[in-house]
């Protein structure tokens, strides 16, 4: 495993996640409260606490997660975290940078009608939906 | 090289014979202040000044032959007032009243100029702004002892009586060292035996002792003890007075059965028909209406619960009376209502544990099979006597942090035992089967007590499982009731599922409900957390803010055994060191009411942070509860009240000497400092010999909320440029909720100002504690910009004195 160099580009996310979330990622503790709280954490590349961890040291893999667009925003994690933090508005954030960027994670025109009735999140409909309005 | 010339004294001529005859020192520090001040200008100076009959100027006036030299010259010159320009009166003020003292005056005669630490060492590469300064500084050193008046010292006669309030560890052992050394203590207890949280406990990490075995001694020294006054199964319903005179008032609940021929010998136990829970067991057995409190109780005597006894009114049971050989029963037993009269009193109320139900996800009182701590204490201790009360199981996790460090539960402490009481119970059932599977899942874990560290790598030899991890729910199985958790191992980021027997809460602490009756009683502050705040966090960690009273165990915040015990003996300590005098001299400083003025509005009442003001048709302050800040002055609509020390009269003179023979082009900036925090951070600041501008004036005062709207515009009517008042952080101040006065005092007089047409921020206001060097070097360099930035026309000044300020 090679080393993981943290710069200012790294701390860059953290700061652009903050800005855009307001709230404050580096009171997370790491108690992994959010994962065991999240009913969609089995299918997700980054568990909750992984994607507040990500943020902090400025893993910018996790713009590229699925996790964060599989987050259904129940916001469960938001009620549980012992240390105050709306999760589901660092997640957010997370898929606003790239919204803002008119990146889609799914392209609607080919989205089938039984995908949309199955396996689809209705989170990522609805982030797609909304580009361009955060 | 001027201090060669130390040793050089000059006596003035005695220019007039005076009601007010005043000696002014001028020290040279041996070059400290010589070497940047000219001492010999400032004493020139100081010889012109109303009222001024001998002036010296004195290498080093706190030794020997410069005290000698006031005392001679008092009784040469019959001076009555002193000045001492020379280092900080929190440096050799109380020096110099004892010298007075000596001299045959009384102390608070004496004022020192600090041109030390506010003038030679901040100046001192500025000599003519330096000597200026300090002659200003003298100025107004002798301006306000003119003003002066001779307070008499209080003294009040404080016995040996001390209320110690709660019977666990820490009341156990603070009542067992103050009897020790003499001192007469009553024991308040609400529940029918002490003992407290301790005795429920298995065993004492880290070294595993047996928590009732070493306990148990103690309480029975309690009970022996000529000089305790054993008082269970009493509450408290009323405290009035203050230390050396607390009046208090106590119920003592019945009984129904003499303590004394009670041999417990349990015969009533075997006939009373009657079932309840046992609290003692956290009513996970039962016990009878008659009972022993615990198996170890003090007094070792049964009691009814009469909520539960059938007997006792209609008479139509009595069972127990007849089983009971020691005839001990008494149906007709009643209250009894008790008044003492104590000195001082120590709060040793202790905790509750957290309420797990508060936290629904994780089951506790729907799931069978999720206990807390507390719970697994008593199992495993009736277990080791061979009785089950439900099994334990092999598979066993412990979910640590429950109730502490969540802010959704509104608690964000830290409760500092949990993570080694769970520790212990896992090492203990381990050790008992080393077959069983037992986790603890954490988010943090803080072995950081002596021997802590140590004890918890023996847990992880015995094969505990340290999980790093905090479950979000639990599930339960439906059929084998087993507790299914699913937590993240933060680590690996794996998602852990597995089924337990047992699930272990460790659930925190929380203020008992008795703390929180007392502190209302006492008016006690309490910290962010809810618990008991103490005087000082630092310096007086067992003192409370209100004089005489004093704090130990987990009332002040959640701490284990031996730290718990430390603090008992501690606060033991505090209490005697006042109590032992035999006498309390009481702080000069304080508020004092001129009753022809006073109209009884009763506007002081509200204003002062320690309830200190009564009113009897006029307002009449309890000297021995005020604690001298001054907060009520500016409330008072008549000036009818007034500090004894740091007068109105006596911080006017200063302001006006501070303002006197101002010149064209020169600008006065006062600073109010509150004397614990303020004043000794600019003294700190001057002995860093940190610069900040020379046209700052430093005015010490109690706390700056003593400093009325009036005085200041009257400050700037007399040529004041810029006001700053300066006041501990609350967390340190010795007068909580004073800034809230002192905020709206700056906000009328900054009303007053803009309305003659003068920028309000002319006045500024903030708080300190004692090491904020940067930040006071950088207000005093934003004062000094706004007082020259622009310059107040006479007239403007002269508009103020027509503004009415209301006050």
């Amino acid at each position: 495993m090679s080393y993981y160099h943290i710069e200012k580009e790294e701390n860059e996310l953290l700061a652009r996640v903050e800005e855009i979330s307001g709230e404050i990622v580096t009171l997370c503790e790491q108690c992994g409260i959010c994962t065991t709280s999240c009913p969609m954490a089995e299918e997700m590349d980054f568990t909750p606490a992984a994607i507040m961890h990500a943020v902090k040291i400025g893993d910018r893999a996790v713009l590229d997660s699925k996790a964060i667009w599989i987050c259904a925003s129940c916001f469960t994690c938001t009620v549980r975290c012992p240390r105050g933090i709306d999760l589901a508005k660092v997640t957010e954030a997370l898929r606003q940078i790239h919204l803002r960027k008119n990146k889609d994670y799914i392209n609607l025109e080919e989205v089938k009608e039984e995908e949309l009735e199955e396996d689809l999140p209705p989170i990522a409909v609805v982030s797609a939906l909304r580009k361009f309005t955060g | 090289m001027k201090h060669l010339m130390a040793n050089l004294i000059k006596v003035k001529i005695i220019r007039r014979v005076s009601m007010t005859r005043i000696g002014v020192y001028v020290c040279h520090c041996g070059g400290n202040i010589s070497d940047t001040v000219d001492v010999e200008e400032v004493a020139q100076f100081a010889s012109r000044l109303p009222d001024v009959v001998v002036v010296r100027s004195i290498s080093h006036m706190c030794s020997e032959s410069g005290q000698k030299a006031i005392i001679d010259d008092v009784k040469q010159y019959k001076l009555d007032r002193v000045v001492v320009a020379a280092c900080s009166p929190q440096f050799q003020g109380s020096t110099f009243e004892k010298t007075l003292i000596k001299a045959g005056l009384n102390p608070s005669m004496v004022e020192m100029a600090n041109i030390r630490e506010q003038s030679a060492w901040p100046h001192y590469d500025a000599p003519e702004e330096a000597t200026e300064k300090a002659k200003v500084l003298t100025a107004m050193a002798v301006e306000r002892i003119r003003r002066t008046k001779p307070v008499e010292r209080e003294a009040i006669k404080i016995g040996k009586n001390v209320l110690v309030v709660g019977g666990g560890i820490a009341g156990i052992q603070a009542s067992l060292d103050l009897a020790n050394a003499g001192f007469n203590v009553y024991l308040v207890e609400e529940k029918p035996t002490i003992g407290g949280h301790m005795a429920q406990l298995s065993r004492t990490f880290p070294t595993e002792d047996c928590a009732s075995c070493i306990l148990s001694p103690k309480m029975a020294d309690v009970a022996d003890h000529p000089n305790i006054h054993l008082l269970t199964y009493t509450e408290i319903l009323e405290i009035t007075g203050s230390v050396g005179n607390f009046k208090v008032r106590l119920k003592q609940k019945p009984r129904y059965v003499d303590a004394d021929k009670c041999t417990a010998c349990g015969e009533c136990e075997k006939v009373c028909p009657v079932n309840v829970p046992d609290e003692f067991n956290l009513g996970m057995t039962k016990r009878k209406a008659i009972y022993l409190p615990s198996p170890t109780a003090v007094p070792h005597a049964h009691v009814i619960d009469e909520n539960a006894c059938l007997g006792i009114v209609p008479l139509r049971c009595g069972e127990c009376a007849k089983a009971c050989e020691a005839n001990a029963i008494n149906y007709d037993d009643t209250p009894k209502y008790i008044n003492l009269d104590v000195d001082t009193i120590i709060v040793a109320t202790g905790f509750e544990i957290f309420d797990a139900r508060k936290k629904p996800q994780y089951g506790y009182g729907r799931f069978q099979n999720v206990v807390t701590a507390l719970e697994l204490e008593r199992l495993i201790v009736e277990a080791a006597e061979g009785h089950f009360i439900r099994p334990i199981g092999k598979d066993i996790a412990f979910i640590q942090c429950v109730g502490s460090r969540d802010k959704q539960v509104g608690n964000l402490y830290c409760s500092r035992i949990c993570c080694m009481y769970a520790t212990k119970l896992a090492s203990l059932l381990k050790r008992a089967d080393p077959s069983r599977d037992v986790y603890i899942f954490y988010t943090d874990l803080r072995a950081y007590g002596k021997g802590f560290e140590e004890y918890y790598r023996k847990a992880q030899e015995l094969g505990v499982k340290f999980i790093r991890g905090r479950p979000g729910e639990l599930e339960e199985d439906p059929e084998t009731k087993k507790v299914i958790i699913r937590v993240e191992d933060t680590l690996t980021r794996k998602i852990i599922e597995k089924k337990f027997d047992l699930v272990v809460l460790s659930v925190g602490l929380v203020p008992s409900k008795g703390t929180l009756k007392i502190a209302e009683m006492l008016k006690l502050p309490r910290s962010s957390d809810g618990f008991l705040k103490e005087a000082h966090p630092k310096f007086r960690p067992v003192d409370t803010p209100v004089e005489g009273v004093f704090v130990a165990g987990t009332a002040q915040g959640p701490k284990d055994i031996p730290d718990t015990v430390a603090q008992a003996s501690a606060a033991a300590a505090r209490a005697m060191a006042i109590m032992n005098r035999g006498e309390l001299e009481l702080s000069p400083i304080k508020a004092i009411v001129y009753e022809e003025k006073c109209d009884g509005c009763g506007e002081c009442i509200d204003a002062c942070p320690v309830d200190a003001i009564k009113l009897n048709g006029k307002a009449s302050i309890n000297a021995a509860v005020c604690k001298g800040c001054g907060a009520c002055i500016p409330s008072c609509p008549r000036d009818a009240i007034d500090l004894k020390i740091f007068s109105n009269d006596e911080i006017m003179a200063e302001i006006e000497a501070a303002l006197k023979d101002k010149k064209d082009g020169e600008h006065r900036i006062l600073i109010f400092a509150d004397d614990m925090c303020t004043y000794t951070l600019a003294d700190g600041v001057g002995t860093s010999k940190m610069k900040y501008p020379a046209d700052t004036f430093i005015i010490r005062v109690p706390s700056s909320s003593r400093v009325t709207a009036k005085m200041m515009i009257k400050a700037f009517e007399l040529g004041a440029d810029a006001i700053f008042l300066g006041e501990c952080e609350e967390a340190v101040s010795p007068y909580p909720g004073t800034l809230k006065v002192i905020k709206e005092n700056v906000e009328k007089a900054r009303k007053a100002l803009e309305e003659a047409g003068i920028e309000g921020e002319r006045i500024q206001y903030s708080t300190f504690v004692t090491v904020m060097f940067p930040k006071f070097v950088k207000i005093a360099n934003k004062l000094h910009e706004i007082a020259t930035k622009n310059e107040i026309s006479m007239e403007k000044r002269r508009r103020l004195h027509k503004i009415e300020v209301m006050e």
